[in-house]
């Protein structure tokens, strides 16, 4: 079984790793922490099944020889975090936790430790300093986890759902686990679908299922029968794929053959009215926000990133026409700086911080162009590139939007028709929203 | 185990636990480190000594991967020296355009990375963090805008001085370092050693000048401005100027000074032998009525400092005596000032000192007499090269001098203080006199001249047995 959390890595691997590794004490961490906007696999698992999840834990604490086992909360799941406590106290009462559990000669015991708000805490090694007190920021590997991680010893950490898979496995056994699923990659995987969809929710899939069964017929297809733009996999470190690759069946290696990575299963989906470029600088602006700030490329990199994407969709004022240069200059550095970013960050947050903006340039780079160069944004979301203008025939000069605008840039005399300064025009929209005879329109 | 890996085409052999980074520094092949510290553990900050390792998509840390055997890396390749040459830019990109303005002009790791790596223009022009600068200290300034936050200054506060007083504040690209809640480092846990200066690679952290205002009083006809010098002085000075390191040029620096216009220059080694006078009386006290003991020395401001805040259970342990710079200071203030008919008022007494913290001790309210500072400006050895160099004086050209009277004569026990274990033969050498009535035949105690982390001996002294250590 592969992690379910991102890395993919093989679950038995990693445990048989920190098992043969000798030390007089090992830790077995759950990571909880979940923090990709808009993902609640996890969540949904930890409300609705807390004591599968403890099992999991149990089962793999017993098979690393640990007899510590943290679960790592994020704090804002608060409900999740009430039933946790209440199940690791239910199952301390019924003797399931504790010393020698039930004469077996094995102990164990689970501390929730909560989160506080740091992204970059779900990264392995973030999680680590996180538990030990120190600063969330990640360290070096190797020395990986299961040899050398909590407190210097060997520490298995695994996601929420790949734990919850195990019980079962130990129940049916692992033919029926082999079953599900593709050749390389087995079982069921669970997905967030989000955005623009009929149908949002959790759907748990086997291994192999066409991604365009999971939008269209699962999710019921786009929302208000808009045109599929495309779908982005894997949260901010994820990728987008359109419509010629709908057909591909989800499962680790598939996936990558299509520049994409599974991700811990966000699926946010887009339709006509996504601009793409404001995706690239939302999930940059996030990983902005949440870099932990130790390394150079990631720090900074990203920052200057963002601000690239920024000055792309900034109000054009003024240009002397060297400024589209700019903007094209910015573009054309932002796949090499990319590149060095990718190569050169410490940890996942950093090396998969391009993805999103590289994703959506390489798919759509004739929007990109038209934000440099025509100045406009195709899907009307950039708010600054925005420019309306009122329909002369549908005007019925009521004066309502030139006074209104806050910008001062309708004129126009009572019972005539209105007209709107370009200049001065900040595209914020509220023309549009309050005319009653529909005579603003987007250019 | 040594097994063969190559590097740049060529095989050069490797030892298993090592670093790449070692394995290459071991044949000789450099690779540029900005976060890297001799004998601290690799925090992989920087990502500047990354190589490129056959095999692997990404770039790899050298100074925190382990070398494997058949390793095939490339130190210079093109894909490596362009990942270099951004991170560099990245740098700079936040960074405060002043190099004609700043401290380390000439003297940064920065400014060398930039040029080895050929930077030549601002390829990402953007919003830079605007920082205000922390000059509350009487030791260190802490310029934020300047930091590049490689944490070496954290980390040796942390695990070298064990004091922590600066650490990452906040996150992303609004990190900074500085001390708790980024109130000013005077009420901070800083002992004022200034390590972290001198690990800091660019002009983030720097002494506090006291430059100008000893120009004033040297320009001041109504002061008289003397000087005293530690012994570490003239030994450590002699880089600054391309002479041979740890040549000892005390009689030019007597010339020296004079030559810039101080009326009167003193030796602190003369007050080294005056503390050890008292002190070693204060032990004989304290062995002989049942003092408190173990006695430790007090010359060091970041040591009482630090005993002071942390372990505040020793301060009885500390000898009352005051450190040879605060005694030269009063004994200029008093004995010189009486017989030489120059009211106190009116002497303005520098001193200069290999170390940051004497600036603090300097002005701290116990060292003053009746409103008056024992000592009223400190300078570093590097603040004194550049006083040096300012009046224009080339120090080939001085004719050796001597120290003024009454504060010129030094035994060898005054000069020895400046080196590890100094003192403490010092004292061993009065003591045994003042135990025994007799000077010791090997009065050069071989084992305690060394550079090791903790000393002790045990000495017979006149029918008693001392032990003495020092760390």
């Amino acid at each position: 079984m592969n992690g379910r959390g991102g890395g993919g890595f093989p679950t038995g691997k990693k445990w048989k790793i920190a098992h043969s590794t000798a030390s007089d004490q090992k830790f077995l961490i759950c990571n909880a922490d979940e923090s990709d906007p808009g993902a609640f696999m996890d969540r949904a698992i930890i409300e609705g099944d807390t004591y599968r999840l403890l099992e999991g834990i149990a089962i793999a604490a017993y098979a690393i020889g640990a007899s510590r086992a943290y679960v790592y909360i994020r704090a804002e799941y608060t409900q999740a975090l009430e039933k946790l406590k209440h199940a690791v106290g239910q199952a301390k009462t019924y003797g399931l936790l504790g010393e020698n559990i039930y004469n077996s000669g094995f102990n164990l015991s689970i501390i929730i430790k909560q989160g506080a708000g740091a992204f970059v805490c779900g990264e392995e090694t973030a999680l680590i300093n996180s538990i030990e007190g120190k600063r969330g920021m990640p360290r070096t590997k190797p020395p990986f986890p299961a040899i050398e991680g909590l407190f210097g010893h060997p520490t298995v950490i695994n996601n929420v759902e790949t734990l919850a898979n195990i019980p079962a496995i130990f129940d049916y056994g692992p033919h029926w686990f082999n079953s599900i699923g593709t050749q390389k990659s087995k079982g069921t995987k669970v997905f967030a679908l989000t955005g623009k969809i009929r149908n949002t929710g959790l759907v748990e899939i086997p291994m192999g299922t066409k991604l365009r069964d999971i939008i269209f017929t699962m999710g019921g297809g786009v929302k208000n029968f808009k045109k599929f733009k495309a779908v982005q996999i894997g949260g901010p470190s994820g990728t987008c794929i359109t419509e010629e690759n709908l057909d591909i069946e989800i499962d680790y290696e598939s996936l990558k053959t299509v520049g994409a990575i599974m991700g811990s299963g966000g699926m946010v989906i887009m339709d006509e009215d996504t601009c793409m470029v404001d995706i690239a600088k939302f999930f940059m602006n996030f990983l902005q926000k949440e870099s932990c700030g130790k390394c150079i490329p990631c720090r900074e990199g990203t920052r200057r990133m963002h601000e690239i994407l920024e000055h792309i969709t900034k109000r054009p004022t003024n240009e002397g026409g060297h400024e589209t240069l700019e903007r094209f200059k910015g573009i054309m550095q932002l796949e090499s700086l990319a590149e060095v970013i990718k190569t050169t960050s410490l940890c996942g947050l950093g090396q998969t911080s391009p993805n999103p903006l590289l994703s959506t340039l390489n798919l759509f780079r004739e929007e990109y162009e038209e934000h440099i160069f025509d100045r406009k944004c195709r899907a009307n979301v950039c708010r600054e590139l925005r420019t309306f203008y009122i329909d002369v025939e549908k005007c019925t000069g009521c004066t309502l939007c030139l006074k209104k605008c806050p910008a001062e840039a309708i004129i126009g005399t009572p019972r005539n028709p209105h007209f709107i300064i370009e200049d001065r025009c900040t595209g914020c929209g509220i023309c549009f929203d309050i005319c009653k005879f529909v005579a603003v329109t987007v250019k | 185990m040594i097994f063969n890996i190559e590097v740049n085409n060529k095989t050069i052999k490797a030892q298993k636990g090592d670093t790449i980074l070692m394995a290459l520094k071991n044949n000789g092949i450099k690779v540029p480190t900005l976060c890297h510290m001799e004998d601290f553990k690799a925090t992989g900050s920087c990502r500047m000594c990354v190589v490129e390792v056959e095999g692997k998509p990404n770039l790899i840390p050298a100074c925190s991967y382990p070398v494997e055997e058949w390793m095939r890396i490339w130190t210079h390749s093109p894909k490596v020296i362009h990942a270099r040459k951004t991170i560099v830019e990245l740098l700079l990109s936040n960074h405060p355009d002043d190099c004609l303005y700043c401290e380390r002009n000439g003297n940064c790791e920065l400014q060398k990375l930039a040029i080895e790596l050929n930077v030549r223009e601002r390829r990402f022009p953007g919003k830079k963090n605007k920082y205000k600068t922390d000059p509350s200290s009487a030791s260190i300034v802490r310029d934020p805008a300047k930091c590049i936050l490689c944490g070496r200054c954290a980390r040796i506060c942390e695990k070298t001085i064990g004091v922590s007083a600066i650490d990452f504040i906040g996150k992303g690209s609004k990190s900074i370092i500085g001390p708790a809640f980024n109130k000013g480092l005077n009420i901070s846990s800083c002992i004022n050693c200034g390590q972290c200066i001198l690990v800091c690679p660019t002009g983030a952290l720097y002494e506090k000048a006291h430059f100008a205002e000893i120009q004033d009083a040297l320009h001041n006809p109504d002061l008289h401005v003397v000087i005293q010098y530690s012994p570490t002085v003239p030994i450590t000075l002699a880089e600054e100027f391309g002479i041979k390191p740890g040549k000892d040029i005390n009689g030019i620096l007597n010339a020296v000074l004079r030559k810039i216009g101080f009326e009167k220059v003193f030796d602190t080694a003369f007050a080294v032998d005056l503390m050890v006078m008292e002190e070693s009386d204060e032990l004989i006290d304290r062995l002989q009525h049942d003092g408190k003991l173990p006695m430790f020395t007090s010359c060091c401001p970041g040591w009482i400092k630090y005993i002071e805040q942390f372990r505040p259970d020793f301060i009885e342990n500390l000898s009352t005596c005051k450190s040879p710079q605060q005694m030269m200071g009063a004994v200029i203030n008093s004995y010189y000032s009486q017989t030489n008919n120059i009211p106190s008022e009116k002497i303005y007494s520098v001193s200069v000192m290999p170390c940051t913290a004497k600036k603090f001790e300097a002005q701290r309210e116990q060292m003053t007499h009746k409103g008056i500072t024992d000592v009223d400006a400190v300078l570093t050895t590097r603040e004194l090269a550049r006083l040096i160099r300012l009046n224009g004086i080339d120090i080939n050209q001085c004719e050796p001098g001597t120290p003024d009277l009454p504060f010129r004569n030094r035994s060898s026990a005054g000069k020895i203080a400046g080196v590890s274990g100094g003192i403490m033969e010092s004292m061993i050498r009065t003591l045994n006199y003042k135990l025994s009535g007799k000077e010791l035949l090997n009065y050069k105690i071989q084992e305690i001249r060394n550079v090791k982390g903790r000393k002790e001996i045990t000495i017979k002294m006149g029918g008693t047995e001392i032990g003495d250590g020092c760390d």
